[in-house]
């Protein structure tokens, strides 16, 4: 018998199992069990959340492994870990840790200004983020095995997310529109590859699974990521940075599975407490948004 | 055949399409009048856990567990085939499941997602690709459960796919693959007979 581990269905295999669900990010191993029991399909474990990284400063680097090795000890849900843009190093340490996914993530200062990771090399998959079509494209053809639309992480702000989505939705559906032979010009503007700028043309959708994340704090904009064509959520501060975490965290579990009906959303809207504070992304300075790094 | 496929999370739109592309009625089942309707259940892969939290919370959870005591066939693949275990073991604390298959499953027993496979079964005597995500494994079954295929593993041989009567279920992810002989012989073998 042959076994094979590491290939591409079971790294985007594994996502597709993520489908439809809400990772949460958590910073210790109270809050991941708290995230497993509201519902979570995932946890992302990181030392900090990206609102307090905003309002800190500082170089942000992937979690000290001790932290990372507790909150796996405390679910049995699948544990995702931050490594920074290009930062190798640090993704091959969270792969000897065992971690289910590596998000290689714009939300830890980057490592590289030029290069993302190389991901085809590794065992574990790794998801990343896109602000359009071709930022999705070009981590995919580096190994990515799942896109997270990048939204501005943080803010509570779900206005880029929402950007994001529209972006790349737009794009996929003018590849649909054209003729095979104006594929080649689609794919010098996308700066991507043609052979899957022609798959996303055929198929009318991404060749790995699309979460949504950056800016989203309420069980309605999980919802609303859902109807824009997300194929799940994931929530930073949102949650922890919030009055009842528990509460909101489940609210958010049960929008993103009833996406649709305005009567399930409006009842896990109710009586949730303070939402996280949030910052309009309009009045960040350039420099301070997340959402502008990778390239 | 009306078959439903538990929709509360997970990779169910690609057992969806499996059912369709079998040639029959498909449609998600995520409240009770929706259970209600249909003459078979698909619990897809996902995670266990969450499914059973929303399954409770929105009311499914005892009415398919009684529509499963009362004979209606069910199939489940990965996090399904935890969800159809009388037992588990290294499931989360309280975790509960439907039930209805007299076995005992080992949730993650093939290890983290590092260790996620692909490989090669024997399944009704033909060769079948399977994938494994995260998988659970057999690690026990009674009397009235027939194992269907089995991996070698370190470990000793484990039964990743199983039928007692009118359910069936798999460690793998036959959904992912586009062979539909693993939803066919649901289908065709356990819902027949089984569907009054």
């Amino acid at each position: 018998m042959s076994e094979a581990v590491g290939t591409a269905r079971v790294k985007r295999g594994m996502a597709e199992m993520l489908k439809g669900g809400v990772i949460m990010d958590v910073v210790n191993a109270e809050q991941a069990k708290i995230a497993q029991d509201a519902g979570a399909c995932a946890v992302m474990a990181l030392e900090r959340v990206p609102a307090d990284i905003r309002a800190q400063g500082g170089v942000a680097r992937m979690s000290d492994p001790d932290m990372i090795e507790k909150i796996k000890a405390a679910v049995t849900i699948p544990v995702m870990a931050k490594a920074r843009i290009g930062h190798f190093v640090e993704a091959r340490i969270l792969e000897s840790l065992g971690v289910d996914y590596i998000d290689e993530s714009e939300v830890l200062t980057p490592a590289d200004f030029e290069n993302h990771i190389e991901k085809w090399d590794f065992k574990v998959p790794f998801v990343c983020g896109a602000t359009n079509l071709g930022e999705a494209l070009r981590r995919i053809n580096e190994g990515a095995a799942m896109i997270r639309s990048k939204g501005e992480a943080g803010t509570g702000d779900v206005s880029n997310a929402m950007m994001h989505m529209r972006k790349i939705g737009a794009e996929i559906r003018r590849l649909s529109s054209m003729r095979e032979d104006e594929l080649y010009v689609a794919a010098k503007e996308l700066q991507a590859p043609f052979a899957l700028v022609k798959e996303v043309a055929e198929s009318g959708k991404l060749p790995v699974v699309l979460f949504t994340a950056g800016g989203i704090a309420t069980p309605a904009d999980a919802a609303l990521m859902m109807q824009m064509g997300a194929d799940g959520v994931f929530i930073g501060s949102g949650i922890f940075k919030s009055g009842d975490p528990a509460t909101r965290a489940a609210a958010c579990v049960k929008a993103t599975t009833f996406f649709e009906d305005a009567k399930v959303i409006a009842d896990a809207s109710r009586g949730l407490g303070e939402a996280m504070v949030g910052i309009n992304v309009a009045d960040l300075p350039a420099p301070h948004r997340l959402a502008d790094r990778g390239w | 055949m009306k078959i439903g496929v538990l929709a509360l999370q997970g990779d169910f739109r690609e057992h969806l399409v499996a059912a369709k592309t079998a040639g029959h009625a498909a449609l998600t089942v995520r409240r009770p009048e929706e259970l209600a309707e249909i003459d078979a259940l698909i619990i897809p892969g996902g995670e266990s856990t969450t499914i059973a939290q929303l399954a409770r919370t929105f009311e499914l959870f005892n009415p398919i567990k009684k529509r499963i005591s009362e004979g209606m066939p069910a199939y489940g693949s990965c996090a399904g085939m935890i969800l159809l275990a009388d037992r588990i073991i290294d499931g989360a604390a309280g975790q509960e499941t439907f039930g209805g298959i007299d076995m005992t499953v080992r949730r993650n027993a093939f290890g983290r997602q590092v260790d996620s496979f692909e490989s090669d079964l024997d399944f009704q005597g033909t060769s079948l690709h399977a994938v494994f995500i995260r998988a659970p494994w057999v690690e026990q079954v009674g009397e009235k459960v027939q194992v269907l295929s089995e991996v070698n593993t370190a470990k000793g041989p484990h039964a990743v796919a199983v039928r007692q009567g009118h359910l069936l279920a798999t460690s793998f992810h036959p959904e992912l693959t586009g062979d539909l002989r693993v939803h066919r012989y649901f289908f065709e073998q356990v819902c027949t007979g089984a569907i009054k």
